[in-house]
């Protein structure tokens, strides 16, 4: 038992809540959400360490033993992405200060902000698949708050597109709840495991295996991406941000959990489908990226390449590919915020989202200039930067596994994401000075810090990637060996 | 909202009555919830349902004073007091949201059941009621 494990949902719930009471104070509402994302952060830290000292952390909830009520687990891959959302979501916070606007401000931004993490965060700790269920839905209904939020006409057409396709999601994913129900009779995740591990994953078992795929593809745009691209180009920068970064990731982690530590009897069926639709994934989205010529869309594309690409690691299956795949959440993530964030930002300053309107910003402003260059550099995966190491190792692992096809689109969509966002630097950056300093549409006043902190994260990641490996080993070894997430879980108490 | 016409003394009448039973059931349904069927939620969503037949039958502006309540804070505080019955056991050194149930001695009514799941169903209760009221209330004032 260890109650520090459900502190990263309840402080950002808690201190959401609170917010809603202090609806027309901004500034008590702005310090709190600082608050609130520093105090996440500190405790993943603290759960990583005890993660590394003593296992897998577990807390029965109600004291109820374990496949009878609800278990929250935090092993070294939820913690890690815990520790990374809260850092992102620190960035996006004050980037969204200078930027968002007072009316959002006084209509609840901050509060859902926080909901929001609380759905995330409650994603990757919980322990029990309808639970998990719940927190999609906490997630998605504060993130159909902050798509909408602001009622410009884009953000209401994309808005009912985005709820449309989570609701059958959803739909979906109640569906394929109750077939393993049927099938299982529990609900934990651990027992789950056992339950299907006893009787052998059989074709019904493989068939709900793939209706989950379906499920968490949608979530996590995974072959199933139609949706992504104009959803995520309506919201204001931080919270596009915001979304790049952590909603898609969410589904990756949903897709790793079950295919680790349920479904993992059948990967010839399983997994090579995964690769399959990673693979599409890959190709689909490079063909997207690099067609259009509209920043916003081009950013939107490159969530989804790495989307595949981090599922081409998971559907290899090996030790290294694990490890990369990790690897290249974490630098996703964080990446992903970074690179909106900027794109954000040289919209605003142009005044216009297509790159054949605007050149020469390099000029004014230099800073932002190679802030954006770093953060291509880091985009394609060039050594030092942090895109590097889990290329390596998801390539690694695609041929270890036999799947050269795999390994192959991974590094030619590697191109086609450095050219696609090449482009917007060099047609962006580069050239005649198009605008002059007081003809700009907006300010990066106030917006170079986050931008800032997040590159200096993803050179660190590059640079210090060394010393998280022992953690990212501890994470990948958990993944591989479901037997320590379910003793963890029963606590060496017998098994009903 | 239109001004209600003056000949509705039926209605109001009946309402100021009707109000207090369905309240009252409301108040009934919300403590029988442990070992009958009812419970925060249904209790919460009729509390609602009386609150809104004053809402059809009396004006806006005479039922914001006799109801000076702001929902949205009510639905903040109402998931305060659900989630501090979980925290409090937790400061306890007991796990998240364990609860307990215990036979009582009280002066009146002899030997009552008493669960610490109550207030985390007074905060269900609370939330629905809010919830409810503040779904109907925004809609009614759209047009101004």
């Amino acid at each position: 038992m260890n109650n520090i494990v459900v502190f990263p949902i309840l402080i950002p719930f808690i201190v959401g809540l609170v917010m809603v009471i202090f609806r027309n104070n901004i500034q008590v509402q702005r310090w709190l959400s600082v608050f609130g994302v520093v105090a996440i952060g500190f405790v993943a830290v603290l759960l990583m360490n005890q993660i590394r000292s003593e296992g897998i952390q577990t807390l029965q909830l109600g004291g109820w033993q374990a496949p009878f009520g609800i278990s929250m687990v935090a092993d070294m891959f939820s913690a890690l992405l815990i520790l990374t959302s809260s850092i992102v979501a620190f960035a996006c916070l004050f980037f969204a200060f200078n930027s968002i606007g007072k009316e959002r401000e006084s209509f609840y931004f901050y509060p859902m902000f926080l909901f929001l993490l609380t759905g995330i965060n409650g994603s990757f700790l919980t322990g029990d698949i309808f639970h998990l269920f719940v927190n999609f839905e906490v997630m998605l209904i504060a993130s159909y708050v902050l798509i909408s939020l602001g009622g410009k006409k884009v953000q209401l057409r994309e808005s009912i597109k985005y709820v449309l396709i989570n609701v059958i999601s959803s739909f979906l994913f109640l569906v394929a709840i109750a077939y393993l129900y049927a099938v299982t009779g529990t609900l934990n995740l651990a027992h789950l495991s056992v339950r299907v591990a006893e009787v052998g994953q059989d074709g019904l078992l493989t068939v709900v295996a793939i209706l989950f795929l379906i499920v968490f593809g949608l979530k996590a745009a995974l072959f199933l991406f139609f949706w992504l691209p104009g959803s995520y180009s309506a919201p204001p920068t931080a919270v596009a941000a915001i979304f790049a970064a952590l909603l898609t990731k969410v589904g990756i982690y949903a897709i790793f959990r079950m295919f680790t530590l349920v479904f993992y009897h059948e990967p010839q069926i399983t997994h090579l489908l995964i690769g399959i639709m990673g693979a599409l994934t890959m190709v689909l989205g490079a063909i997207g990226a690099v067609a259009h010529w509209d920043i916003k869309k081009i950013l939107a594309y490159n969530v989804i390449i790495a989307v595949g690409f981090i599922i081409a690691g998971l559907a290899s299956f090996t030790s290294a590919a694990i490890l990369g795949s990790i690897y290249y959440l974490i630098h996703d993530i964080i990446i992903k915020a970074l690179i909106f964030l900027l794109g954000g930002t040289v919209i605003a300053l142009a005044g216009t989202s297509k790159l054949n309107e605007m050149s020469g910003l390099i000029r004014n402003h230099p800073y932002l200039g190679w802030i954006f260059f770093i953060a291509a550099l880091s985009l394609g995966g060039i050594p030092p930067l942090s895109g590097f190491i889990g290329k390596v190792y998801i390539t690694q692992g695609t041929f270890e596994a036999g799947y050269y096809w795999l390994g192959a689109i991974g590094l030619i969509t590697s191109l086609m994401v450095l050219y696609s966002i090449m482009k917007i630097f060099m047609n962006g950056f580069w050239g005649e000075t198009a605008l002059s300093k007081d003809m700009e549409k907006g300010t990066t006043k106030g917006l170079m810090f986050p931008i800032a902190l997040l590159t200096v994260a993803t050179i660190a990641l590059g640079v210090g990637a060394e010393g998280i490996h022992v953690y990212i080993d501890i994470a990948t070894q958990a993944l591989l060996n479901p037997s320590l997430y379910i003793e963890a879980v029963f606590g060496g108490e017998p098994m009903p | 909202m239109k001004k209600i016409k003056s000949n509705d003394v039926m209605l109001q009448t009946m309402t100021r009555l009707l109000a207090f039973v369905i309240l009252a059931f409301s108040v009934y349904i919300f403590f029988a919830g442990h070992n009958n069927p009812g419970g925060g939620f249904i209790g919460g969503l009729m509390t609602a349902s009386a609150f809104l037949l004053m809402y059809l039958v009396f004006d806006m502006k005479s039922m914001k004073k006799v109801i000076p309540f702001n929902f949205t804070s009510i639905i903040a505080v109402g998931l305060l007091i659900a989630i501090g019955t979980g925290v409090s056991t937790m400061l306890l050194g007991y796990p998240f949201l364990t609860h307990f149930f215990e036979y009582i001695p009280t002066p009146f009514l002899g030997e009552v059941g008493l669960t610490t799941t109550l207030p985390f169903d007074l905060g269900v209760y609370l939330v629905v009621a809010g919830i409810a009221l503040t779904i109907i209330l925004t809609i009614a004032e759209d047009d101004k």
